[in-house]
């Protein structure tokens, strides 16, 4: 008899999904492409200026297209009943949170990798610099999807849910934009950025570990 | 034959209690709810409800609009948690999986097709089904050349119908089924009942609300919530 695994099948709808709302999927990465494209023409193409604010600002477009597409994480499949009928299934909800977590980082976050040498090119960023921004945004965009799914999950069930979204998580977010331009400026100067990244790391580790049971939870909450 | 039980607590006590499984002695107890309690919005809906849910039995739950029955149904589920008490499915079932729930949100996506939207929930319960079986569950529900329509393309009875499909997939105890003759039309809540009575008559349970008497050819335990100001 032929068996399929549960987890994975999630997987599969969750990208099926993805892809078929290419809309959807295009939205976060364009905000982002447009802000990091828009900002040198806005303040003048001076190479040092640019080097300068180049890490914080892509940081901050990371931060805010997140936001934009955050909001409909879970928003559909609570509306239309499907994540009642996970939680009745044989899946933990946990994991099939984390699942979910990981197909929104692999659609929303993982192109914005892959496009970084072109924004670190507009930006004027050095090699190292352009490294430590990428392990940093390796290491921190994950971290931006398992908290930010915690505030989707508990207002998931509110009508306005997305200004109270973006209110709790912008705080939340405040220490790892400190720590990763942190890590970027570290690497301008020549200095060594691991404890930087490191922090970062530790976060994500603690992120990874918790988060699936707090989303959970918060959606066993809004179900209730 | 309908055996009628109101679960009005109107007593002084504010308690109510019904044992249904004095109804199929000789049937295996399903699910069993202990002295369940449940209150929305500085409202009690019901207080104290103990009930068992025993193989072979169809048991229709009523009441009016705001009584609570989909409270209920979603604390016997699962879904919920109830303010006191204690629900209890049992272990030693003759299925793999203990209960099919479909209540008002149908679980279908509307960017998936019928097939899809199945095959992801059959494959959720670790379930393999091949499109074949899928297109021949759907044209027995009705819904020949719809399979790979969009489900949000579909119509409300046809999405009904979708997720009523799934009681044919798995095998299950119970189905948990809230309002299913919602939208549908003559012949599907005919086909609909005769699905249940089938499942009922094989040793399956069945809960289900529904404003409609049930139109069924099997002795139906009516449970009424009453509503309580």
């Amino acid at each position: 008899m032929n068996t399929v695994s549960p987890i994975m099948s999630v997987m599969k709808r969750d990208l099926v999904l993805a892809f078929r709302q290419k809309a959807e999927l295009l939205q976060p990465l364009l905000f982002f492409v447009m802000v990091i494209t828009l900002f040198p023409l806005g303040i003048g193409p001076g190479p040092d200026t640019l080097q300068k604010i180049g890490p914080g600002v892509i940081w901050v477009a990371a931060i805010l297209s997140s936001l934009l597409g955050m909001d409909k994480l879970f928003r559909d499949d609570f509306n239309d009943g499907s994540l009642e009928q996970l939680q009745l299934s044989n899946i933990s909800l946990s994991w099939g949170m984390f699942v979910k977590v990981l197909v929104h980082w692999c659609v929303s976050f993982l192109p914005l990798l892959f496009i970084s040498p072109l924004l670190a090119l507009f930006l004027n960023l050095t090699t190292p610099m352009y490294w430590s921004l990428v392990f940093t945004l390796v290491l921190g965009t994950p971290l931006l999807s398992l908290v930010g799914a915690i505030a989707v999950a508990l207002t998931v069930g509110l009508q306005r849910g997305g200004v109270l979204l973006s209110l709790l998580l912008l705080p939340v977010f405040i220490p790892l934009l400190i720590f990763a331009t942190s890590a970027v400026e570290s690497a301008a100067l020549g200095l060594n950025y691991l404890p930087q990244i490191a922090i970062i790391g530790a976060m994500l580790c603690f992120a990874i570990a918790i988060t699936p049971f707090a989303i959970s939870y918060a959606i066993r909450v809004s179900h209730h | 034959m309908n055996s009628k039980t109101h679960l009005a607590a109107t007593s002084t006590a504010n308690q109510a209690m019904l044992d249904t499984s004095t109804i199929t002695q000789d049937n295996k107890v399903l699910l069993s709810a202990q002295g369940i309690s449940c209150h929305k919005q500085d409202r009690v809906l019901f207080e104290d409800i103990s009930l068992t849910v025993s193989s072979g039995q169809l048991i229709h739950l009523l009441g009016p609009n705001g009584a609570g029955k989909t409270s209920l149904i979603r604390i016997l589920v699962g879904l919920s948690s109830p303010d006191s008490g204690t629900v209890t499915l049992s272990n030693s079932t003759s299925e793999p999986y203990p209960l099919i729930y479909l209540g008002h949100k149908l679980g279908l996506n509307k960017h998936l097709s019928s097939v899809e939207n199945l095959q992801f929930w059959a494959n959720m319960h670790g379930l393999v089904t091949t499109t074949d079986e899928l297109y021949l569950l759907l044209a027995r529900f009705n819904l020949v050349g719809l399979e790979d329509v969009p489900s949000g393309e579909l119509s409300a009875g046809q999405q009904r119908r979708v997720s009523l499909a799934r009681t044919q997939l798995l095998p299950a105890n119970i189905w948990v089924l809230d309002e299913p003759y919602t939208s549908l039309d003559i012949q599907g809540v005919t086909f609909i009942q005769e699905l249940i009575d089938d499942f009922v008559e094989s040793g399956g349970a069945v809960l289900m609300t529904s404003h409609q008497p049930l139109q069924s050819r099997l002795p139906v335990t009516d449970i009424t919530l009453e509503y309580r100001l």
